[in-house]
């Protein structure tokens, strides 16, 4: 079971591409998100996961609006049907048609089989697709543009971004060039964390001696809020860091601020990193350290896992 | 280490805590004033023959419901101090808990309502109602149905010490690895949890094997499986669930316990562990609990609804197949608890898929409810106005559920405050709602005493006005991007919604201040609010074919049983169980037991020798349970005859009673 479950392996990743809604799409799904009941919480960008600034995120937003439409069809009448039998068939209404031996119905049970059943295969088409279409781990294509990699490392209650083709690394502060695939390889050198950046797309667990991926893009420029998505321990509130989604010129200015004022991330300065804080500052590292996200995961694994079979269902530790 | 003591020195005392010790004080207070009162009343000899030691099925439900409520107190207490902390604490204020405290509230208010609370009411419930339901004068095995209990009850009592002594875990009620390890969790906090859900555990297991025997085997002649009614049926299901879950659960918390007391390395980030397989084990129980708990609700709102609107219950062969398909189907969603731990897209599309199959027989359990009301007469009673609040709350919370089945928006709504506010809208418009139900229309037939409509009313209405207040804004907060368990919290726009919720919390605050007033008021008044009658709803099954409160032999003669509602269709065809056609026999009863009770204390030592490392009381416990086990394993005087006489005029005087009204 457990080969199953995971796909660490060169898997090729991650997520979004041919996704990106447009312009009346987007119109659209505001106007039904208010049809749906929804109208507060399309109201601004208060509202992080319905207010999408990127393809992912504002797929992942277009279903759960879909489904929750699909579900209402059944929801709404059960809520209704039960208020009206209630009080029609209220003992004192001597109008109702009480028939206290009437317990079955072949036309009934038909429907309410029937109807939920044809509801639940929709959905279960909508699932299938989109869980394949949504996964984490499936690459981007964005106007040809080349994918920016990105290592992330869970620590005691901070990020660690490294960015092994700039040589930089920094602390609870990421960045990456707007409508530029951003391709995360997660790892933790601590307790299980989930990344996650709810404007911009789905988390993904963060753990000791694997490696989870995690790809997005952003659409627009701006400041996205990121967290640790899983409870781990006293510093787990303040575990955040902020998301700059920028142009390439500002990216190139923001690389060239860290290379210029961080400190080398060697074994010493990991060291110190490494050990527990809350509410960690901001801090810069240069150079970045390319292989410690490699040689973190192989720290849990003492011994190497068998060659990757290639298959999409086999699990097998990071190489 | 100290060999008296072990780990445990006078500092592990949090006497500096003036909410810890407000709370140890309050509860000490109470216990004794209930003491003083059972003393100044002479009621020890009734309490120890008629309670303790007792392994009559009826009295050991209402300990369950009692545990259940207790503890609900004080789970709800850990809910209220969350709200508070979370309306308080937008940085830069600190709220009034530092983590330390705040993440041992979440972690204990989630173990306590799962395992204290709901599991409790749900079995108290199941021993209530399921004997008489089936005709039976007990269960298959009384003596292991009193262990049962005082195991549960050893389990509260042992997560209730962590108040006092030490800690609980801070490390959320699932207490995953590596956080739950010795390496990042040195304190005795996940220790406590561990013994005290192994102890419960047990005594869950054995509740599974008694209850699976008692309804395959006990029925009344004539009750085969396809007329039994649709709560036994739900209670069956729920058996055989657990039955085959919980051992997962122990063997998966046994693991941990081997990490953490020996060094092994079976969840451990080194060492080969594999933390992700504790994940995988932990919700292959943790999701056929779910179905554990909510399926006797759903028995529960089937009785209700058919007995309140005075007809046979929709399709029951519907309603039956529902219930197995359930069950088969809980246990094959467990991964939807963790889509986001990297799995392929294949194998969390199986699990969405799998998960929202059950929406489908869960959709037509709520059809046939609303079409059990059609063409009905509908009584609005206490119990009545629970199921119709239970139809609405919980179709929501169906929807939101189907919702998280779907990984491509689980990944954004998974562990948000969206997924908090879907399962407490499951759990309380499920569980909870079916739970109350269940004790305000099986009240009057355990203990004889009608409770309060009034005051039952209002705890209804606060109930639902609360639920909806305090949950509905953590629906929001989870598409605002908030997530669980934050001690404090960067953005102010979500302090006006926690504050709502914090609202909604305070008016449940209420709601359960009436059910607590409910019950002492109903016990006070029992003269006038006494059921003579043994039917008081126009009931449908044989529960209302005896007694309120039932002879402790429940039926003077086996009911015989022609068709499904066997009491309403004795009822409409004259008599029933009025008529007696042949003499009055002696019956043969199980005699009371102290083992059980003792067995039960003793594992409370078992428990906290092993939390604190002090091995001689580990041993002493271990040796005086064993001891209990064998004095009442080789005791051969264990049952007893009634004699026909005594039978005879327990039966006329009920019938006397019955007569007057």
């Amino acid at each position: 079971m457990f080969v199953l479950k995971h796909r660490l392996g060169d898997g090729a990743v991650s997520v979004v591409q041919r996704l990106v809604p447009s312009k009346s799409r987007l119109a659209r799904l505001r106007s039904a998100s208010i049809v749906l009941g929804f109208a507060l919480l399309s109201a601004g960008c208060r509202y992080a996961v319905l207010d999408p600034s990127g393809p992912i995120a504002a797929k992942e937003k277009q279903l759960i609006l879909i489904s929750t439409g699909l579900m209402l069809l059944v929801v709404v009448p059960v809520i209704i049907l039960t208020l009206v039998f209630a009080f029609w068939y209220r003992a004192s209404n001597t109008r109702a048609n009480a028939r206290p031996d009437w317990a079955h119905s072949n036309a009934i049970e038909v429907v309410v089989w029937t109807v939920p059943l044809l509801i639940v295969i929709t959905l279960g088409w909508l699932a299938w697709t989109t869980t394949h279409a949504l996964d984490p781990y499936r690459p981007i294509e964005e106007n040809g543009k080349k994918t920016l990699e990105i290592d992330v490392v869970a620590l005691d209650w901070k990020w660690l971004f490294i960015y092994p083709e700039q040589n930089i690394a920094s602390v609870n502060e990421v960045a990456f060039p707007v409508d530029t695939p951003v391709h995360f390889k997660i790892t933790s050198d601590t307790v299980m964390n989930s990344f996650f950046i709810p404007g911009l797309a789905g988390q993904i667990y963060a753990m000791a001696g694997m490696r989870t991926e995690l790809s997005l893009v952003a659409n627009k420029p701006g400041t996205f809020g990121g967290l640790s998505a899983n409870y781990s321990g006293a510093g787990f509130s303040g575990m955040r860091f902020n998301a700059l989604a920028t142009s390439d010129a500002d990216f190139e200015a923001w690389t060239r601020k860290v290379a210029a004022s961080g400190h080398p991330l060697d074994e010493t300065a990991y060291g110190e990193l490494a050990k527990k804080q809350e509410n960690s500052p901001v801090v810069y590292y240069a150079p970045g350290n390319a292989g410690l996200l490699q040689s973190l995961i192989d720290k849990y694994r003492h011994t190497p896992p068998p060659e990757h079979t290639g298959s999409p269902m086999n699990a097998s530790a990071a190489k | 280490m100290n060999l008296l003591l072990g780990k445990l020195t006078l500092d592990q005392i949090p006497y500096q805590e003036p909410i810890i010790m407000g709370a140890v004080g309050g509860g000490a207070l109470l216990v004794l004033a209930v003491a003083a009162a059972i003393t100044y009343y002479g009621r020890w000899t009734w309490l120890w023959s008629e309670y303790l030691t007792s392994v009559d099925h009826k009295k050991i439900g209402i300990m369950y419901v009692l545990l259940g409520l207790v503890m609900l107190l004080r789970g709800f207490t850990d809910a209220v101090m969350m709200r508070i902390q979370q309306s308080m604490s937008l940085d830069p204020n600190p709220g009034y808990l530092p983590p330390h405290h705040y993440d041992q509230v979440f972690s204990a208010h989630g173990v306590i309502m799962i395992f204290f609370v709901a599991m409790p009411l749900v079995v108290g419930l199941m021993n209530i109602a399921v004997p008489l339901q089936i005709g039976a004068r007990d269960v298959a095995f009384p003596f292991l149905n009193s262990l049962s209990f005082w195991l549960t009850f050893s389990g509260a009592m042992l997560i209730n010490a962590s108040l006092v002594f030490g800690e609980f875990a801070k490390t959320g009620w699932a207490a995953y690895p590596p956080l739950s390890e010795l390496s990042f969790s040195p304190d005795v906090g996940v220790d406590y949890y561990i013994w005290g859900l192994q102890i419960s555990g047990i005594g869950t297991l054995l509740t599974g094997v008694n209850f699976l025997a008692t309804i395959l085997r006990m029925r009344a002649p004539g009750m085969n499986m396809m007329r039994m009614p649709i709560f036994v049926w739900t209670a069956f299901c729920t058996n055989v669930l657990i039955v085959a879950a919980f051992p997962i659960l122990t063997v998966t918390l046994a693991l941990l316990g081997l990490d953490r007391y020996i060094g092994t390395h079976f969840f451990t980030n080194d060492g080969g562990g594999e933390q992700m397989m504790y994940v995988n084990l932990f919700w292959a129980w943790g999701h056929p609990e779910v179905y554990i708990l909510v399926l006797p609700a759903f028995g529960v709102f089937s009785e209700v609804v058919a007995t309140f609107s005075g007809k046979p219950i929709f399709g029951y062969k519907s309603m039956v197949w529902a219930t197995v398909a359930i069950t088969f189907f809980s246990f094959v969603v467990w991964l939807h608890h963790f889509f986001t731990m990297g799995a392929g897209a294949n194998v969390n599309a199986f699990f969405g898929i799998a998960t929202m199959i059950i929406a489908v027989p869960t959709g037509v359990k709520m059809f046939n409810w609303l079409f059990t009301m059609f063409r009905g007469r509908v009584r609005f009673s206490v119990p009545m106005l629970w199921s119709i609040g239970f139809i609405i709350t919980f179709t929501i919370g169906g929807m939101t559920g189907v919702l998280l089945a779907m990984p491509g928006a689980d990944f954004v709504l998974h562990n948000s405050l969206f997924l908090i506010a879907h399962f407490h809208n499951t759990i309380i418009g499920g569980v909870v709602f079916g739970m109350f139900a269940g004790i305000n229309y099986w009240f009057p037939k355990a203990t004889g005493i009608r409770l309060s409509e009034p005051l039952g009313r209002a705890s209804f209405w606060c109930w639902l006005v609360g639920f909806y207040v305090a949950f509905m804004p953590l629906y929001v907060l989870g598409f605002m991007g908030m997530t669980r368990r934050l001690n404090h919290y960067p953005n102010p726009e979500w302090q006006p919604w926690l504050i709502l919720a914090a609202v909604g919390v305070a008016i449940i605050a209420v709601g359960i201040l009436c059910t607590v007033l409910q019950i002492v008021y109903s016990i006070w008044k029992h003269e006038e609010l006494r059921d003579t009658t043994g039917d008081p709803w126009d009931g449908r099954t044989l529960e209302w074919a005896t007694s309120s409160p039932p002879p402790i032999y429940n039926f003077a003669e086996t009911p015989q049983v022609t068709e499904i509602d066997a009491w309403a269709n004795m009822k409409a065809n004259g008599g029933g169980m009025f008529v007696r056609s042949t003499p009055y026999e002696g019956i043969h009863m199980p005699k009371n037991t102290p083992a059980g009770l003792l067995m039960g204390l003793f594992s409370i030592g078992l428990g906290f020798g092993l939390v604190w490392h002090i091995w001689w009381m580990v041993g002493v416990s271990a040796i005086a349970m064993i001891a209990a086990l064998l004095v009442r394993l080789f005791d051969d005087d264990i049952a007893y005859i009634i004699p026909a006489d005594e039978v005879k005029d327990t039966e006329m005087r009920r019938l006397a009673g019955a007569g007057q009204s």
